[in-house]
């Protein structure tokens, strides 16, 4: 359950940005996570709730936005989807892959007041 | 605990640090920290002033920030430490029972005479471990971290004033019985590795991907039972390149010293790279 400490990481980075951004309340957060992070959404919006209550998040809407996975195969030296780490590359059938995009875990916006 | 990267944060231990936050999990979570951080704002609690009826003051706000942008900060500075005393940091992950900490007993025993060792010790209870390292003579400090399922950065950084490793030292940093949670959290080491038992499935690199990905060394334990079992070594290892090409793999049982030559082979050499930029520490053994 490390989805517990990274909404704990989620409400930090809120109570951070109040000062800055000079708001009071947070209404919905938008994450990007992507498929090859390792945070389950639906244990991420479990917690979200639990470590949200009592905060400045208290009630928000969790938004969360998937974002696709994508490796360079060095064989075939070009981008390739992938959907978990250990899938082969689709063309040549190689493991030789880099992950390039897919394991962001990120605050991407927020709606406050 | 009082940052945000430990779960389990109010009864995280650390041997030698009063940390007795009792706060229970809930409403007085976010004051508590900010009385840490010197913040005294109250937000949100109050009605929202000149708040004009009928008039959304909603807005929206661009952050782009990691989620454990946090948890790295602490792990650079760590790194940043670990770098300026020459001090070689290895984060050790597996499963519960993997025998990591016989591994790490046997480890000591061998290396102690030629090498500076310390030890810190993760476990959700009992300071168990750390008194068994402690029995070889070697410095060793135990972080419970209560419910909470891994260590992270800045629990490291408090432990390292505790235990103040010694400069050039080979820091062990056993982690918590997960192959889960510890993947996503860099606590500053130079290298993770990852212990995987042969009584273990040979498909747990692929299981639990994210560990394997972010090890750099596999060691495959317990190796002399492998005639008493149907654990298809290639195979395992084949998977684990799948997630990481670049893991190296090594094969011991630390219980019957078969192999462990390698691994001592592969400490002494990652620390020779550890020293590079501090030649007074090269025999500082």
């Amino acid at each position: 359950m490390h989805e517990m400490s990274l909404c704990e990481g989620v409400l930090k980075i809120l109570e951070q940005n109040a000062c800055t951004q000079g708001y009071r309340r947070v209404k919905t957060v938008w994450l990007e996570i992507g498929v090859l992070s390792c945070v389950e959404p639906e244990a991420m919006r479990f917690s979200f709730d639990l470590v949200m209550d009592g905060s400045l998040a208290e009630g928000a809407t969790l938004e969360i936005v998937r974002m696709p996975g994508e490796a360079w195969c060095m064989q075939c030296a070009r981008t390739v989807k992938v959907n978990q780490r250990y899938d082969a590359c689709p063309d040549c059938g190689g493991y030789q892959l880099q992950v390039t995009t897919g394991d962001e875990m990120r605050i991407k916006e927020l709606e406050v007041e | 605990m009082c940052s945000v990267c430990g779960c389990g944060e109010g009864e995280t231990r650390i041997e030698g640090h009063e940390y007795e936050h009792t706060h229970d999990h809930g409403h007085d979570h976010h004051h508590h920290r900010h009385h840490h951080d010197g913040h005294t704002h109250d937000y949100g609690l109050g009605p929202a002033h000149a708040h004009a009826p009928g008039l959304s003051q909603s807005r929206m706000v661009r952050i782009e920030k990691d989620i454990l942008g946090k948890n790295n900060e602490y792990a650079k500075a760590n790194r940043g430490y670990f770098a300026s005393h020459g001090i070689l940091a290895l984060n050790l992950v597996s499963s519960p029972g993997s025998g990591k900490t016989s591994l790490l007993t046997r480890t000591i025993d061998d290396l102690k005479s030629d090498l500076s060792l310390a030890v810190i010790e993760g476990d959700q209870q009992t300071a168990n471990d750390a008194e068994r390292i402690r029995a070889t003579g070697v410095k060793a400090l135990q972080i419970n971290t209560g419910k909470g399922c891994h260590l992270d950065a800045h629990m490291i950084g408090h432990a390292l004033d505790g235990l103040a490793p010694e400069d050039g030292s080979v820091l062990f940093i056993e982690n918590v019985g997960n192959l889960v949670c510890p993947a996503a959290f860099d606590l500053g080491e130079a290298h993770k590795v990852a212990i995987l038992s042969v009584t273990e499935g040979e498909d747990k690199p692929i299981k639990y991907p994210d560990m394997f990905h972010a090890a750099d060394l596999m060691i495959l334990n317990k190796v002399d039972l492998l005639p008493y079992l149907d654990f298809d070594v290639d195979k395992c290892i084949d998977y684990a390149r799948r997630v990481n090409p670049g893991i190296k793999v090594l094969q011991l049982s630390a219980t019957r010293g078969e192999g462990l030559e390698t691994w001592y082979q592969w400490v002494w050499a990652t620390r020779q790279v550890s020293l590079i930029g501090h030649p007074s520490l090269a025999d500082s053994a």
